[in-house]
């Protein structure tokens, strides 16, 4: 690539936004406890309340497993664009 | 726990406990490095651990034997407001993801063991670094303490150590014994014992759980029989408060409460030292975030845990210190040889976090007390040796704790511990990402919460207890009831970005910051990591 070290990536990327989503959905859903605070409907007789919370256990280490892919592939992308230089 | 001792129960449970001693000894052999006698090396394992590894000790960490005891024993004192653990478990995550790779990176270049390094480091104050020491092994201390409660309560329901009329040395020799052997193997093999013991705790934690959560309810017959004997217990009026026991699902009332318990734990969780010393044992900032997207397992265990709150009152077990349930419960439900590891499970459980903690709080009274105001030219072999003394004392201390005074006590630290530990979050995650607090603010702000929230949790009575009752309180202003620690941390960062705007309009003295901003972001190999470890001022 033959770009100027001066020019940096944006620090503010399509990749970036899909990355705080999937670390800050975790916050909203969970905190909002008026969203789940109910018995119905029950899965195999455990009250929603509670498959619920644990739903999002595995909900949320999907997201941060997506966050971590294109975290490693934005840094990658970075390293590759600055060239040698970093090293 | 009447019926005296059972022999199967109790010889499983001694089988389990001699092999994790035998491994705790052997440790010191595992991994070994050239410089031995050092604190990157008793304190931090060397720094060297993998991501199966740090996984084993951050899971063995953070999921303690009193976890195991108390969340299921808070579901089956309430129901649902005892469950707040799952959510916040699941939150802790997502903020590790985003800042402990940078203080892992940090504490790589410049060399950091613990949480007041970095705070010493990127402030250049002493102060606010004895502050954060000080926090830590205060919080810390209690933790350890309600580690022991945690083997206390298996010993008892196996009926060993016998009951009130007994003598006191009888009484605690198991305890004594459990003691013995955890200090001994932490002394010699540092991090690395519990490390390699970690992976016993968890393997038989999760075939307990994996049977309890399978075996119970058929035996109990199934969820909808379980969920609605719980439901009729917690609708019953306790004569004591005039209100239900409980609820399966929070009140309206009850949901500022449970939400700002779940966040203000998550935020505090990895402000404890012992949780920081299982991270920066890592060996490096990757397998930290490839870490948070394998933890949730333990929480998805902790939810499974949890219901056996339930169990127990579908059960019929009835004891009237909430802590003993779950072990209750096993006992009752398993065959007794089952018994005896499901007990092992929790014994060992115990073993794990306790000398993790002692370790890190040694860490700091070595690194920012000993060092930074007792004997600035220490070694690193002194620095070694120090904190191996030290992590003795602690835990003497937990025990004296433990045996002299009443339980509640431990519980009542260990929640007051929690509320303490979140006010050096601005100065850790905030000094992580930005300069911009003054480092006389930060500390400022510190005491403020601090006395805010040892003010505010004194003050809260129940029904048994006329101080410390709980840490929820009327969140000033707001008027729900939330969690104190929480609401004293966003005063703690309201007095911190005041005081920094009159501090820097006053052109007060900043301290001199030793990191630079590619500090925060340099990974293992990458040049300068390793370079600076030899000691700096």
């Amino acid at each position: 690539m033959s770009e100027t070290p001066e020019v940096r990536p944006p620090v503010v990327t399509p990749v970036r936004v899909i990355i705080t989503f999937c670390l800050v959905a975790p916050f909203v859903a969970l905190l909002w406890v008026g969203s789940y605070a109910k018995t119905d409907p029950a899965f195999i007789g455990i009250p929603f309340f509670y498959w619920y919370q644990m739903l999002w256990v595995l909900i949320s280490a999907a997201l941060t497993m997506i966050a971590y892919k294109l975290w490693l592939r934005d840094q990658r992308g970075r390293t590759s664009q600055k060239g040698g230089e970093a090293k | 726990m009447k019926d005296g001792v059972n022999g199967v129960t109790l010889g499983v449970f001694i089988f389990c406990f001699l092999a994790v001693t035998v491994m705790g000894f052997l440790a010191a052999r595992w991994r070994r490095a050239d410089n031995e006698h050092s604190l990157d090396e008793w304190g931090l394992g060397g720094r060297s651990f993998g991501t199966w590894i740090t996984w084993f000790l951050l899971g063995g960490d953070l999921y303690t034997a009193y976890t195991f005891v108390a969340v299921p024993a808070a579901v089956y004192a309430a129901g649902a407001s005892g469950f707040f653990a799952v959510p916040y478990t699941i939150l802790v995550y997502p903020l590790i993801f985003t800042f402990l790779p940078r203080l892992w990176s940090v504490s790589h270049r410049h060399g950091y063991v613990t949480t007041s390094d970095f705070v010493r480091g990127r402030f250049g104050s002493k102060g606010l670094s004895l502050a954060v020491a000080l926090t830590g092994i205060l919080a810390t201390m209690p933790y350890i303490a309600l580690q022991l409660v945690g083997i206390q309560a298996v010993l008892d329901v196996m009926g060993v150590g016998g009951g009130e009329n007994t003598n006191w040395f009888v009484k605690d020799l198991p305890l004594l014994i459990a003691f013995g052997v955890l200090a001994a193997y932490t002394y010699s093999s540092g991090l690395r014992a519990p490390a390699l013991i970690a992976f016993v705790k968890d393997a038989l934690i999760y075939i307990v759980i994996a049977v309890a959560i399978i075996y119970i309810p058929i035996k109990l017959g199934g969820f909808d029989d379980i969920f609605a004997k719980a439901s009729h217990a917690f609708s019953q009026v306790s004569p004591a408060t005039g209100k239900p026991r409980g609820a399966l699902v929070p009140p309206e009332a009850g949901q500022w409460t449970y939400a700002t318990l779940a966040l203000g734990s998550a935020l505090a969780l990895f402000m404890y030292p012992h949780s920081i010393t299982a991270t920066l044992s890592s060996k490096s900032r990757e397998v930290i975030r490839r870490n948070t997207t394998i933890l949730p397992l333990y929480s998805l265990m902790l939810g499974l845990l949890a219901l056996l709150g339930f169990m127990a009152i579908a059960a019929g077990v009835k004891v009237t210190n909430g802590q003993l349930a779950i072990p209750q419960l096993f006992e009752d439900m398993f065959p007794d040889w089952f018994a005896g590891v499901a007990f092992a499970a929790i014994g060992i459980g115990a073993l794990v976090p306790a000398a993790i903690m002692s370790i890190a709080a040694a860490n700091l009274f070595t690194r920012n007390i000993y060092k930074d105001f007792i004997k600035p030219d220490a070694t690193p072999r002194q620095e070694a040796q120090v904190s191996k003394i030290v992590s003795l004392l602690v835990k003497v201390g937990a025990l004296v704790f433990v045996l002299t005074m009443d339980k509640t006590v431990a519980i009542n630290f260990q929640l007051l511990g929690g509320i303490w530990i979140l006010q050096t979050f601005p100065a850790l995650v905030g000094g992580l990402f930005t300069r911009w607090f003054h480092r006389w603010a930060l500390l400022a702000g510190w005491a403020v919460g601090m006395a805010y929230g040892t003010v505010a949790a004194y003050g809260v009575a129940s029904p048994t207890q006329q101080h410390f009752g709980g840490s929820a309180k009327e969140i000033p202003g707001i008027g729900e009831i939330g969690y104190i620690g929480l609401t004293a941390f966003v005063l703690n960062i309201a007095v911190t970005v005041v005081l920094t705007f009159v501090l820097k309009a006053v052109k007060a003295p900043e301290g001199i910051d030793e990191t630079r901003p590619d500090d925060y972001t340099a990974d293992a190999g990458a040049p300068r990591v390793q370079k600076e470890l030899a000691p700096t001022a």
